[in-house]
């Protein structure tokens, strides 16, 4: 029997990676529901949750900033507290650096332009819901399309999160001046992950290269799994 | 109560707006040694006092216009 189990994906004002983020995740056996940022709770049976690119709320003040106070957020700390998988990809992953799910900040690029191509990546961490099925030191190749995605972190907290593991993905050459060429954290319990290359646009083979799927098939097995426990 | 918050990147971090201005500057003739962008928020604030305003706008910082890892904040209450 084939499940698909439900994803949501989150819709900001000033999302545009949403619609995306569905096809991809609906591609790769999902079922991906919308939900609006002023929604108080997630969809009947959600198992994971994907935060999704574009310039939530215009980006004011710094990105990310205001839609940590977005009504949905409150469900979206409830379900990763209780251990459910929750992915932000680029804007998304500035939402939860600034709700504080994630460590570190998104900084403007070192060299102040904005970047979009196809990077190299290359996976330090297999041991998360989200790289599960790559390989350590596996070289992943998806497009960064950001102007704030110099992730930072002090000395102290770069240590912390190495010594902890949680440092998941980096770019394979220089990106964007990421403090050790960071490119995707998770949070101590591994349950959240955030990255700014974007894998929902780097599934299908015919648009380039197919490595994104490797993350956000992960992302569905997990959530399949997730639907069986519940059963 | 007019408050208004200075927001700079904190001492020792990169500040990559700050250079290109820098250089740009430079360009122009002018001699700068070195310059640092931040942000400036005028507040208009209900308070009691200005130690009140303070207080309350030291915690809009906290927890909203200033991102501790990166930026540190000064605040600056007008003479009433």
């Amino acid at each position: 029997m084939s499940v698909r189990p439900r994803i949501a994906v989150l819709v900001f004002p000033g999302s545009n990676d949403d619609r995306d983020a569905a096809w991809a995740l609906g591609a790769l056996g999902a079922d991906p529901q919308l939900v609006w940022h002023a929604e108080s709770e997630l969809p009947r049976d959600t198992e994971a949750i994907v935060l999704p690119g574009g310039f939530s709320y215009g980006d004011y003040l710094r990105c990310g900033a205001i839609a940590r106070f977005a009504p949905i957020l409150d469900a979206v700390r409830e379900f990763s507290a209780a251990g459910g998988p929750v992915l932000g990809i680029c804007n998304g992953f500035q939402i939860l650096c600034e709700a504080g799910l994630l460590p570190g900040v998104l900084r403007r690029n070192r060299d102040l332009e904005f970047i979009c191509r196809d990077v190299p990546l290359r996976v330090e961490r297999t041991d998360t819901l989200f790289t599960a099925r790559c390989e350590a030191g596996q070289e992943l190749t998806i497009p960064v399309k950001h102007g704030e995605g110099s992730w930072y972190a002090d000395e102290e907290l770069y240590e912390e999160l190495e010594t902890s593991g949680q440092l998941v993905l980096r770019y394979a050459e220089d990106c964007n001046g990421s403090v050790g060429d960071v490119a995707g954290v998770c949070n101590e319990a591994r349950n959240v992950f955030g990255l700014m290359p974007h894998p929902e646009h780097a599934v299908d083979p015919l648009l380039g290269p197919g490595d994104g799927a490797l993350l956000l098939a992960a992302l569905v097995d997990a959530a399949r799994e997730r639907t069986f426990a519940a059963a | 109560m007019k408050v208004t918050v200075l927001v700079r990147p904190k001492a020792g971090i990169l500040d990559p707006q700050g250079e290109a201005v820098q250089g740009s500057l430079r360009k122009l003739g002018f001699s700068v040694g070195g310059a640092r962008v931040g942000r400036l928020v005028d507040l208009e604030v209900d308070a009691p006092s200005t130690h009140e305003a303070k207080a309350q706008v030291e915690r809009m910082c906290r927890e909203l216009l200033a991102n501790p890892l990166i930026e540190s904040f000064e605040i600056e209450v007008a003479d009433a």
